[in-house]
């Protein structure tokens, strides 16, 4: 059932080794004739933490979907390691999605499967490992986000922070460099939360994972982002970007300071 | 006593009093009294409130005063809210706190006849647009299938076999018997003025298995099977996983259309085959009970009349039906959207689909039967 597939992901790493992991040039995000948001410019450097913020409804979700290619820019390109997403071939493309991770807001498990196999399947998509060494990564990858022992359970039978912190493990199914999180905290505890900062700090410092995290925890944002993009409903573009401590101390936006500083000032 | 009361203390400032119990309900005033009010007095620039009678309050003084205070601001009057209770003062600075989007407001212009049929039919050609381009990929699809360069999760597939063809029994059995027994009680009445009752056999047999068998199965799984691919694949949609598919690298079309597609593909025949037993077990069951017709002649009877042309078209027929309704099923669910309620327009839609058609198919294949004479 794996088929094996060609090393386009290292060969791009190798020829474009110096440019931005992911970089969006003038990205317009259109729904039909609808343009939710427009000239959104940034880039997201190996290694960084970059958060996603703006208020409730203003394309933040939109924003990472379009990044991780399910939906296609009106305008714009983005680019990793210099390579546009939307106009590489078939197998480029299909290599570049093999190093991303992506956390959905809600888990996205297959309900169909259990937990086991969930994390299993981009391992017998992708690897030509034994049924016994997939086992073991994938009671290491739940161990990992603390759900030891649940294998064999469906996802409609745990809880929903459960949820969340298995298709976090199926995430990490594959080592992916680049790691996409919608909104990660939204329905854990405080302690789960903390844990899973912890933990994307873990991934970023030991794996050298790029993390793109879409949030509006001020606690996380300011935990752990390193630089970030803020996305503002009313004026439909970004309005600041940096890192989020820099932003609280210098950002003379009152949008923005009103967000960091949860309606304080 | 009135709980609203005016009074125009000079004639560009006016009082209005509140007293009593201001809970919502029928008896509590509208902004209009209001506007009527400073219809009559047109000069008056100031507003202020005494709530010193007021007993009671809840959201009903609360939105009299928010739309007092729309009324006020569009009049360009000020409105002096020292007078109000502490309470009420801060909710309604939070109600105001955010600024009322002016964009966010649909329009509910009704549309005119011309332009409804405009976007009726723009609507339709894009649909079968989608409709094509469905049918494009799952061919592309099976065609990867059968190169072997794309694969499924055969526990998955074992899964939907069941599902398809074994738990559909019970279903078609009990319909299939019960069209069998029809067929043959209205036509045992007829073929009695002639004194023909045998030829019932041929008429139970001939219309089952050529015709009703399949119909009658391919109307069953649609309303059955090709409904719940609907809601599965559409309530996929709606939990992401279906992106999370995507955004693995994993076709949705291979991975989870075509194995709904080859299952029941695969199924349709075999239930229309038993479809057809109990038809003519219906028709005899009428023929032997009723009219004291031995089950053996009415075998021989049926056996006689139904050729093994009829069985292929019949077969033919319930063949197309599996493709027809699992690319339905499979379709409308893929294009389901992100809530609840597009889940069930995805189903509705997914059986109204299949049924028009399987109705289609069989005027069709009929029609070309005929003409080539078999």
């Amino acid at each position: 059932m794996p088929h094996t597939f060609n090393s386009g992901a290292t060969d791009s790493r190798k020829v474009n080794g110096n440019a931005p992991v992911i970089s969006v040039q003038d990205l317009t995000m259109a729904y039909g004739s609808f343009v939710l948001m427009r000239d959104v410019n940034f880039t997201v450097q190996r290694g960084d933490i970059f958060i996603i913020m703006g208020g409730s409804g203003c394309g933040k979700s939109t924003l990472l979907r379009h990044m991780v290619g399910l939906l296609s820019p009106a305008k714009g390109r983005i680019l990793y390691e210099g390579i546009s997403f939307f106009d590489a071939a078939p197998p480029t493309r299909s290599a570049l999605m093999k190093r991303m991770g992506i956390l959905y807001q809600s888990g996205a498990l297959w309900s169909s499967m259990t937990l086991a196999e969930n994390i299993a399947l981009p391992l017998e998509h992708y690897t030509a490992l034994s049924p016994g060494q997939i086992a073991e990564i994938v009671s290491f990858k739940l161990a990992l986000v603390g759900l030891a022992g649940f294998e064999h359970y469906y996802p409609s039978e745990i809880s929903g922070g459960m949820r969340k912190r298995a298709g976090l493990a199926r995430a990490l199914s594959l080592d992916p460099d680049i790691l996409f999180f919608d909104e990660p905290s939204a329905g854990l505890d405080p302690v789960s939360a903390k844990r899973l900062d912890d933990l994307i700090l873990e991934l970023r410092d030991n794996l050298g994972a790029t993390v793109v995290v879409v949030t509006h925890e001020l606690h996380s944002i300011f935990a752990i982002g390193n630089n970030s993009v803020f996305l503002d409903a009313q004026t439909r573009t970004m309005i600041a970007a940096g890192n989020p401590n820099t932003l609280l101390r210098e950002s003379q936006d009152p949008t923005v300071r009103t967000f960091l500083t949860r309606g304080k000032e | 006593m009135e709980i609203l009361h005016f009074d125009q203390i000079s004639d560009d400032a006016a009082i209005v009093r509140l007293s009593g119990r201001w809970k919502t309900g029928p008896q509590l005033p509208s902004a209009s009294e209001l506007s009527g009010h400073l219809d009559q007095t047109p000069a008056t620039r100031r507003l202020s409130f005494d709530t010193q009678g007021l007993t009671e309050w809840d959201t009903g003084l609360l939105s009299f005063l928010k739309s007092v205070m729309r009324e006020c601001s569009a009049r360009k009057i000020d409105v002096d809210r020292s007078g109000l209770a502490a309470g009420v003062r801060r909710l309604l600075d939070l109600a105001m706190a955010v600024p009322e989007k002016k964009d966010a407001h649909r329009s509910t212009k009704s549309e005119s006849f011309l332009s409804r049929v405009g976007s009726e039919t723009i609507a339709f050609i894009q649909s079968a647009g989608e409709m094509v381009a469905f049918v494009g990929a799952a061919c592309s699809a099976l065609g990867r299938l059968l190169l072997r360069r794309a694969s499924f999760r055969t526990d998955e597939f074992k899964l939907l076999v069941q599902e398809s063809g074994a738990q559909a029994l019970p279903i078609v059995s009990l319909i299939s018997f019960l069209v069998g027994l029809i067929l043959a009680f209205i036509g045992i009445l007829q073929l009695k003025l002639f004194g023909a009752q045998i030829y019932v056999a041929d008429l139970v047999g001939i219309a089952m298995v050529r015709e009703m068998g399949a119909i009658m199965t391919g109307i069953i799984i649609a309303g059955r099977t090709g409904a719940a691919f609907a809601a599965q694949l559409g309530t996929m949609q709606v939990n992401e996983e279906i992106d999370a598919l995507t955004t693995l690298g994993i076709s949705p079309m291979a991975f989870l259309v075509l194995p709904r597609m080859v299952s029941l593909t695969l199924m349709m025949p075999l239930l229309c085959l038993y479809a057809n037993i109990m038809g003519i077990l219906g028709g005899m069951m009428v023929a032997a009970g009723l009219h004291g017709i031995k089950p053996v002649s009415y075998f021989q009877r049926t056996a006689e009349a139904v050729g093994l042309n009829d069985l292929a078209i019949g077969l033919f027929m319930s063949i197309v039906f599996g493709i027809l309704i699992s690319l339905a099923g499979c379709m409308r669910g893929m294009q389901c959207g992100r809530s609840a309620s597009a889940v069930g327009s995805a189903t509705t839609s997914a059986v109204v689909t299949s049924i028009v058609a399987i109705i289609m198919a069989t005027a069709m294949i009929t029609v070309v039967c005929d003409v080539i004479g078999i």
